[in-house]
């Protein structure tokens, strides 16, 4: 076609404004250099991937918390930052743990101005909750977090997504290479809705590395870095093993009211969170679902090597995982065709068009404080310190048929039964039984289950028992005293704010 | 039927584990003022003890507190608090004779007169951690009316006879000869504890080992051995409806005027029918093994 008529062609009806075909490779430039074809978004470097991106000061960089407590993206890629002068960033964390202690600089010299985190813990906590932030951090649970994402608050500029191994074009999971951390179920999110995408990996594989978790088309720079992660550090902290005998002992309790609670029933599901006895609480039920023949259609969540025990001995059909807990784990998902990785909308955004906390039957979560009405605190701890997580602690409780909380009656000399909690995190008319190792409080709001326990010979009580008895041990604890200054907003999942929380009177 | 399967040792100066350690539901708790307590923290445990044993969440256990030897100068106090306090039973160590047993006793009743307690109230039991203790089992067993039981401290008397622990073979006499003398004293008889927390499987050898010579429980210093023991010292189902079944057949030789029971053409002796009893009262104190 001469030029005279493709000139004339476009003035034609119907074709005003469009565009002529040039040659195959007009849009796609990097079809005509072998080299580019294949390599393209491999960047040599950190800064170069960061000035291609188009971050500039102000936005928002997001990152997964995948490796817990072994995460190294997070901090090395906020330094990097720093060293090349950004400032006024907004971090969108899923979570922050102790590991991200290095950040307290990065805030105080202006780098970082905003935190949206499920959590936080150690100084870094500690630092936010003694005033460090101008702003107040942001603390949402694992579902609320995409809510916040779809409506438009949280707007991802840049994420920055640690992976153990990917292809050169970018397809990723955390079950192939060296550092596997498992599920990147929160990282599937971020690669979905942020702008630009940078994948850190630590090796090439060959293509196509699958199956994705994170695909090629959701990935813009790729950049080859010596670590993102010790995935050795997963379990330690909230996700470790435990062998003490008291957790253990509400662990027991716990499988306890499982067995009894009415929705122990041959493919009946369940989900235990993070902390030591609701993780410890599989292990005693293998033995009851064994003699009563009962298998588990699904486990949700937090997959701990407890879970995939049972998984692997038949008494539990599907694993659906948004984040791996432990080796164990990680190997399972890689292995198992049955170990399914779900992000976290499909696993608990309350308005995804689907997902799976809400077909959960039984739940066990953790708490640092609860008090007589139920309400649940797992952000600040006694001293009024942030130093817990949101996690999807709201998400399962509000979806699942029984809510069941696990804490020990009294920490060292504190006691965990509270008249008002420090931080609503979760509303009391979610959770259904608070297990201790003192005995069971039944929320008054599910009467059928105070009854088949009762009638199991469980040691239930009432919760103002369970506060008695805890104050005739350690006495009435001063009142935390606080200033007026906010340093962190409680999101509930929907969005709205359930809390806030104070800064600490020095 | 009072069962004392598990006795769980606590160190006096633990605070934190004295304000809880009753949750885990031993049979006996003993309150350790002697060797799990340093030198420094005698006067410490002591307190914490005395107050521990007058706590409304210790109304429920049996109570036990293993004294300092009299001969130390923590022996005596250490007995004047918690007699005073209320303790159920005082555990002697290192008892070689049925001397050390008259000696605590003159002790405890004028300890018991002073503060007004019911004389005879304060049960003893005495810990055999020697050869002369082992030797003398018999004579320390049936010491005083107040002895309620005798144990095997395996670790002292280990030293004693020149060897170390192992298989069990080292203590092969002194369990037998410690089971004897409580069984002719009528009396209970602990065995020693297993030390390794993380061997499940070893510390379950060694209950069914213990359980199948006759003890009734063991010393334990861990609380997760608790359900362990108790579990393993339950009665199994088959073994409940076995007795079941013998006490059926004997009631109803009994109606019949019949002087042989039989069971399944089997002949049923007296003895068999007073066992089937005791499995039944086990089943009805710990429940069925899980």
């Amino acid at each position: 076609m001469n030029q005279e008529i493709r000139n004339k062609l476009l003035l034609e009806p119907g074709l005003e404004g469009m565009e002529m075909f040039e040659h195959f490779a007009q849009q796609a430039p990097y079809l005509k250099d072998l080299g580019q074809k294949l390599s393209r978004k491999i960047v040599a470097t950190l800064q170069e991937a960061i000035r291609l991106s188009g971050l500039q000061d102000g936005m928002t960089i997001s990152f997964h918390h995948a490796f817990r407590e072994g995460d190294k993206t997070i901090n090395n890629v906020v330094q990097i930052l720093a060293d090349m002068g950004f400032k006024n960033l907004t971090l969108a964390s899923s979570s922050l743990l102790s590991c991200n202690a290095p950040l307290i600089e990065h805030i105080k010299s202006g780098v970082i101005s905003r935190i949206y985190t499920s959590g936080m813990r150690g100084k870094l906590a500690e630092a936010i909750s003694n005033g460090l932030m101008e702003h107040p951090v942001h603390i949402h649970s694992h579902g609320g977090r995409v809510k916040l994402i779809q409506s438009g608050e949280l707007k991802l500029d840049v994420a920055f997504l640690g992976v153990s191994a990917c292809d050169e074009f970018g397809n990723a999971n955390g079950v192939s290479g060296k550092s596997r951390c498992g599920s990147l179920g929160y990282a599937k999110v971020d690669a979905q809705f942020a702008n630009k995408v940078i994948m850190l990996t630590e090796e090439f594989v060959t293509f196509p590395n699958t199956p994705a978790s994170i695909s090629q088309d959701q990935v813009d720079y790729i950049v080859k870095v010596d670590q993102v992660g010790d995935p050795s550090k997963i379990s330690v902290g909230a996700a470790r093993v435990t062998s003490n005998p008291r957790e253990l002992l509400i662990a027991r309790l716990a499988a306890d009211v499982i067995e009894h609670s009415g929705y122990f029933k041959d493919g009946f599901s369940l989900q235990t969170g993070s902390g030591a006895s609701s993780t410890a609480a599989t292990r005693f039920l293998e033995s009851r679902m064994r003699k009563q023949d009962i298998k588990a259609s699904f486990a949700l969540g937090g997959i701990t090597g407890g879970i995939v025990d049972l998984f692997r001995k038949g008494l539990i059909a599907k694993l659906v995982d948004t984040q791996s807990f432990d080796a164990d784990a990680a190997d399972s998902l890689r292995d198992s065709p049955n170990h399914i990785e779900v992000s976290t909308n499909e696993y608990a955004n309350p308005i995804s068009k689907g997902t799976y906390c809400d077909r959960v039957d039984v739940v066990i979560l953790s708490a640092l404080e609860v008090d007589l009405d139920f309400n649940v605190n797992v952000i600040t701890g006694s001293d009024g310190v942030m130093r817990g997580a949101s996690g999807g602690h709201s998400d399962v409780a509000a979806a699942a048929n029984l809510s069941i909380v696990v804490a020990p009656l009294i920490r060292s000399r504190i006691p965990t039964i509270v008249k008002h909690v420090t931080t609503v995190v979760t509303p009391g008319e979610c959770i259904g039984v608070l297990v201790t190792d003192h005995g069971i409080a039944v929320n008054p709001n599910r009467p059928e289950v105070a009854e088949r326990l009762k009638e199991a010979g469980l040691p239930v009580m009432t919760i103002e028992e369970l506060y008695a008895r805890s104050v005739a041990i350690t006495g009435e604890p001063a009142p935390i005293e606080f200033l007026d200054k906010i340093v962190g907003i409680i999101r509930y999942r929907d969005g709205t704010v359930i809390d806030v929380v104070r800064q600490v009177k020095p | 039927m009072k069962l004392r399967r598990s006795m769980l040792f606590l160190p006096g100066a633990n605070a934190a584990m004295l304000s809880t350690a009753f949750v885990y539901k031993p049979d006996s708790i003993m309150f350790d003022l002697e060797d799990a307590v340093s030198l420094r923290e005698k006067d410490a445990a002591r307190l914490l003890v005395f107050h521990a044993l007058q706590n409304p969440a210790y109304a429920d256990i049996e109570t036990v507190v293993r004294i300092n030897p009299l001969n130390t100068p923590f022996g005596l106090q250490d007995l004047e608090a918690v007699v005073r306090a209320g303790v159920d039973i005082v555990r002697l160590p290192k008892t070689d004779s049925a001397a050390d047993v008259h000696e605590l006793e003159s002790h405890v009743e004028r300890i018991e007169r002073e503060c007004g307690r019911e004389v005879g109230s304060t049960k003893l039991m005495a810990a055999i951690e020697s050869a002369s203790g082992v030797v003398n089992a018999l004579s320390i067993a049936t010491s005083s009316c107040r002895m309620i039981g005798i144990a095997l401290a395996g670790f002292d008397y280990v030293m004693d006879m020149q060897t170390e622990r192992g298989d069990g073979t080292e203590l092969f006499y002194a369990r037998c000869a410690v089971l004897h003398a409580a069984r002719v004293a009528k009396i209970d008889a602990f065995d020693v504890v297993y030390s390794d927390v993380n061997d499940e499987e070893g510390f379950l050898k060694e209950v069914e080992l213990i359980r199948r010579l006759g003890f009734n429980g063991k010393s334990l210093i861990n609380p997760r051995q608790i359900e362990l023991l108790h579990n393993a010292y339950a009665p199994s189902e088959d073994d409940v409806d076995y007795a079941q079944r013998v006490i059926a057949a004997a009631d109803k030789a009994e109606k019949e005027g019949l002087g042989v029971i039989a069971l399944n053409g089997k002949m049923i002796d007296a003895p068999i029918v007073d066992h089937a009893k005791r499995v039944l009262q086990k089943a009805q104190a710990s429940g069925v093994r899980k």
